[in-house]
């Protein structure tokens, strides 16, 4: 085990990064280290922790935002929005059936991360709802982007690169995210289905509705189900379920699951546990347009599968095999998509692409920002991209 | 006028041999460079500032506008990236050394798909061309800025714009899938894809809002939604702007979010009403237009209960829309809210703050206190569920100094939306007009940190310089001359 460095403040971030940047000394920086297993092992004799940085330091409901340092447990910003009937809006899962550990995810590894649940598909991911970000460079310096506000164009978006960077481009020490409130009531059609294709049908149909279908999962198995959620006022979940229901009639057996079911459903998909993933198994994420969900789910040839964001999330489990892997990347290769390794034993982790290859103008453009955001290459060294 | 960067002078030298090598790039109608066709494209929206470029480039394709971009790459040419020219920051203002790259011929829609939501479209097409080509399948894309007849989605995607809308459906960063652009250099790259959350770097996120710094955006895929049943409004009208302001923030507490939320000030009330007779209420200090979507029943239910909340704030005037008609006419002043200004006076700024909303009573009173005291008239619009002010600063342009004093009312509004917390552009873009307020806003090292970025995308500084960043100490812009 590395040792943890875990400093008090912002100004107590900024002093390790700049003395680790004089050394040349890489760090592996974490939250809770609750999604240490994801993408590529860092190698770093030091972990540079920010479980110290923890509070909410702002929250104006009636504004719609919420700020937060990065090392505040998600759990808490979630109780204290929802006293206020709010919620994150990107719905962000925890993932501990896949990860293990019982320690809660922070704000800082959920935006580095930029994990969405289910909502994603009509309400945006973590990343479109960063409105600020207070971050420390690869040489120590403190930089902020974005503010406090809901719009906001002054400058470049250093949200948005921060966000999905896994830290590899600076260390996040505070956000601002955009909430909203949480809605009255939550309902769900579940449509039994002949195969994952026609469940793929019915999720567009819903999905081009005009009801405002906040869920579209697809559930393999012997009889697939597809299941839509509407929330809303409760007047408009029971109109909105009843008009939806008629134009799902045509793709099988129509099942109504109500306000507490549903959101237990929903929980589950959030966390992919209809995934069944094995304990020994590999974990992959696959993002396509939704048509080609599918396709992908039958060209890896894998044991277990489950779908979200209308079809387009593909969730895979299997052997923890290169083989397996190379399955999976041609997979999304052929759909046009992209995907991640999201669990697999160390060396494996090490030894395989875990994101897709970028064309050679793109990796160009990463190395010269790598260069601008981290000149010693001290963060998060090799967790996206070996070398 | 502004100050812009000097030409450079091997550049203005060359300038024979750069036309001709231009028009051997792009042969036939593509190059355009006699002073009469050239001044069309010497301003933008924001008209005071104006200035021809060396030449205009009218490219096709992608591989038009990668060969433009490669040939003054090599010959050290500064380019500006252009769509309809709508920018209201100066973002499409050209330098006198510069190529005007158009995109406005790259307008085909290359595909529609309804069952994956999205439509591949070229640079060119405009905002509300995208929407007329799906309605008749009831779908639509969703930010509507109020300029969507004319501005093109190259440029939505560089300024990031926002629309009367984009408290629910968000703004254009929020809407995208994948772009196809242009390095300087001329490569071509494409980033995001048809699907959602690409793995790796933000690229779709950076180059959303980049005003023209990062490269040439020549393809953009968007996302497409179903239009809700129907919509409606209301109008509610208060006695202080502190009312409506409480009426607000109830709002936001109830747990209804409006698809569409706008202020109005006295001022813009009483512009609007003059212009568009929409039967607005003059005794009023402040109105709300608060809009709604669903099935009939839905409106119904949700304008009942935002009435409820705003009868609680003793309001002077409250119509609730019954038919789509009505609701129009509630709408038509608002829309009309640029003419109605321009009615009486011609020439005006439109500003673009955005402060935290809790501090609108607060920011409207010191503008009224500014107003006085450099004898400007402002009207005041307001995205008041996301914070987003618009004040429109009157002026006489043919007095310069009335415009001087506009520039300076218009900084010192900007200035008070930071110290109160909030920002200096919402949605706008800074462009030429706020680029030297970017210090009140910014760090000495954010700002460096920002330009070493814009440096790793385009070392010469060649991609639509003097914008976004402070003119003076430029590194980027030192260099390059
Ligand atoms: C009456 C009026 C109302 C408006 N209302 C709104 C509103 O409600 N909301 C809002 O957000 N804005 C509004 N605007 C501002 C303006 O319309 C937007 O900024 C719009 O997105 C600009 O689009 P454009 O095609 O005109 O771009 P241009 O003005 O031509 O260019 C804008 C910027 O983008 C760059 N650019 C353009 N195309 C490309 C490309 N393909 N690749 C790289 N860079 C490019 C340019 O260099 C420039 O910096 C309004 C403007 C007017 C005149």
């Amino acid at each position: 085990m590395s040792e943890t460095l875990a400093p008090a403040d912002e100004a107590g971030v900024s002093a390790a990064v700049a003395a680790a940047a004089a050394a040349g000394e890489p760090l592996a920086i974490e939250g809770r280290g609750t999604k240490r297993g994801l993408l590529r092992p860092v190698q770093a004799a030091r972990t540079l922790s920010l479980r110290r940085l923890s509070g909410i330091t702002l929250y104006r409901p009636q504004e719609l935002i919420l700020s937060a340092l990065a090392g505040t447990p998600v759990p808490e910003i979630e109780a204290a929005l929802a006293e206020r009937g709010q919620q994150v809006i990107a719905e962000p899962p925890v993932l501990a059936a896949i990860f293990g550990g019982s320690e809660p995810p922070t704000l800082g590894g959920l935006v580095a991360t930029n994990l969405s649940g289910p909502r994603r598909i009509t309400a945006g991911a973590m990343r479109d709802h960063v409105m600020g970000i207070r971050a420390v460079n690869g040489l120590g310096e403190v930089f902020r982007s974005g503010g406090r506000v809901l719009k906001n164009v002054t400058g470049l978006d250093l949200c948005k690169l921060l966000t999905g960077a896994h830290g590899t481009l600076g260390v996040i020490t505070e956000v601002t995210l955009k909430v909203l409130p949480a809605a009255e009531r939550s309902g769900t059609l579940a449509v039994t289905v002949p195969d994952l294709a026609t469940g793929v049908r019915a999720l567009s149909a819903g999905l081009g509705s005009p009801y405002g279908v906040s869920g579209a999962a697809l559930l393999p198995g012997e009889a697939p189900r597809a299941v839509l959620r509407i929330e809303e006022f409760a007047e408009s979940v029971a109109y909105r379920l009843g008009r939806l229901r008629e134009a799902l009639g045509r793709f099988g057996d129509v099942a109504l699951i109500e306000d507490a079911g549903s959101r237990e459903l929903w929980r589950g998909i959030r966390e992919a546990e209809p995934l069944g993933a094995d304990a020994e198994d590999a974990v992959w994420r696959v993002s396509v347009e939704p048509t080609a969900g599918p396709g992908v789910v039958a060209a890896a040839g894998l044991p277990r599968a489950l779908l979200d964001w209308g079809g387009g999330l593909v969730w895979l489990a299997g052997p923890a095999t290169a083989e397996s892997h190379r399955r999976v990347m041609a997979a999304a290769r052929a759909a046009g998509g992209s995907f991640t390794l999201f669990r697999a034993p160390e060396p494996l982790r090490a030894a395989l692409p875990v994101l897709p290859e970028e064309g050679p103008v793109l990796a160009g453009l990463r190395d010269r920002i790598r260069t601008v955001m981290d000149p010693r290459g001290i963060l998060n060294p090799g967790r996206m991209y070996a070398g | 006028m502004i100050d812009l960067p000097a030409p450079k002078p091997d550049v203005m030298a060359r300038r024979d041999e750069i036309l001709a090598g231009l028009q051997a790039v792009l042969p036939g109608d593509g190059i355009i460079v006699e002073p009469a066709r050239v001044k069309p494209y010497e301003t933008d929206g924001l008209s005071a500032y104006r200035q021809p470029p060396l030449a205009v480039a009218l490219p096709r394709t992608t591989e038009e506008v990668a060969a433009i971009l490669a040939f003054c790459h090599r010959n050290g040419v500064r380019v500006v990236p252009r769509g309809a020219g709508t920018s209201l920051s100066g973002g499409a203002l050209p330098l006198a050394d510069s190529v005007v790259l158009g995109l406005m011929r790259m307008n085909r829609i290359l595909e529609v798909d309804y069952a994956n939501r999205l439509a591949v479209v070229e640079a060119g097409v405009t905002n509300l061309g995208i929407t007329n080509h799906v309605a008749a399948d009831g779908f639509f894309y969703a930010p509507d800025p109020s300029s969507q007849l004319a501005c093109m989605i190259g440029g939505n995607v560089n300024m990031n714009s926002g629309g009367a809308h984009c408290l629910k459906y968000g703004v254009t960063a929020n809407n995208l899938l994948g772009l196809k652009g242009v390095t300087i250099e001329g490569e071509v790259f494409e980033v995001g894809g048809r699907h959602l959350d690409a793995a790796g770097y933000d690229w779709l996120g950076l180059l959303t809002g980049s005003e023209g710094q990062l490269a040439v955006i020549t393809e953009v895929t968007v996302r497409i939604l179903h239009a809700a049943e129907g919509q409606r409004a209301m109008l509610a009208a208060f006695r202080a702007n502190e009312v409506a302001g409480q009426a607000v923030d109830a709002i936001i507490a109830s747990g209804i979010i409006p698809v569409a939320l706008e202020f109005m000030d006295r001022p813009a009330i009483h512009a609007c009403e003059a212009f568009a007779g929409a039967g607005y209420p003059l005794d009023a200090e402040a109105m709300l237009i608060i809009e709604v979507e669903g099935s009939t029943e839905e409106q119904d239910m949700l304008l009942g209960r935002l009435k409820e909340i705003c009868e609680r704030f003793d309001p002077i005037s409250l119509k609730v829309a019954e038919t789509a008609e009505q609701s129009l006419a509630i709408w038509k002043g608002r829309k009309g809210a640029f003419g109605a200004v321009g009615r009486i006076s011609p020439d005006y700024l439109c500003m673009d703050g955005t402060i935290p909303t809790g501090q609108l009573p607060f920011v409207l009173k010191r503008i009224g206190e500014m107003s006085a005291s450099y004898g400007l008239q402002v009207a005041n619009i307001f995205h008041a569920g996301d914070g987003n002010l618009h004040p429109l600063i009157m002026f006489d342009a043919n007095d310069p100094k009335s415009f001087h004093d506009a520039e300076q009312f218009g900084a010192d509004i900007l200035t008070l939306c930071v110290e109160v917390g909030g920002c200096l552009t919402g949605e706008h873009g800074v462009g030429v007009e706020k680029r030297d307020l970017m210090t009140v806003q910014f760090t000495p090292f954010e700002l460096d940190q920002m330009r070493a970025l814009k440096t790793a995308f385009d070392p010469e500084w060649l991609l639509n310089p003097a914008k976004v960043f402070p003119l003076k100490d430029n590194p980027g812009l030192r260099q390059a001359a």
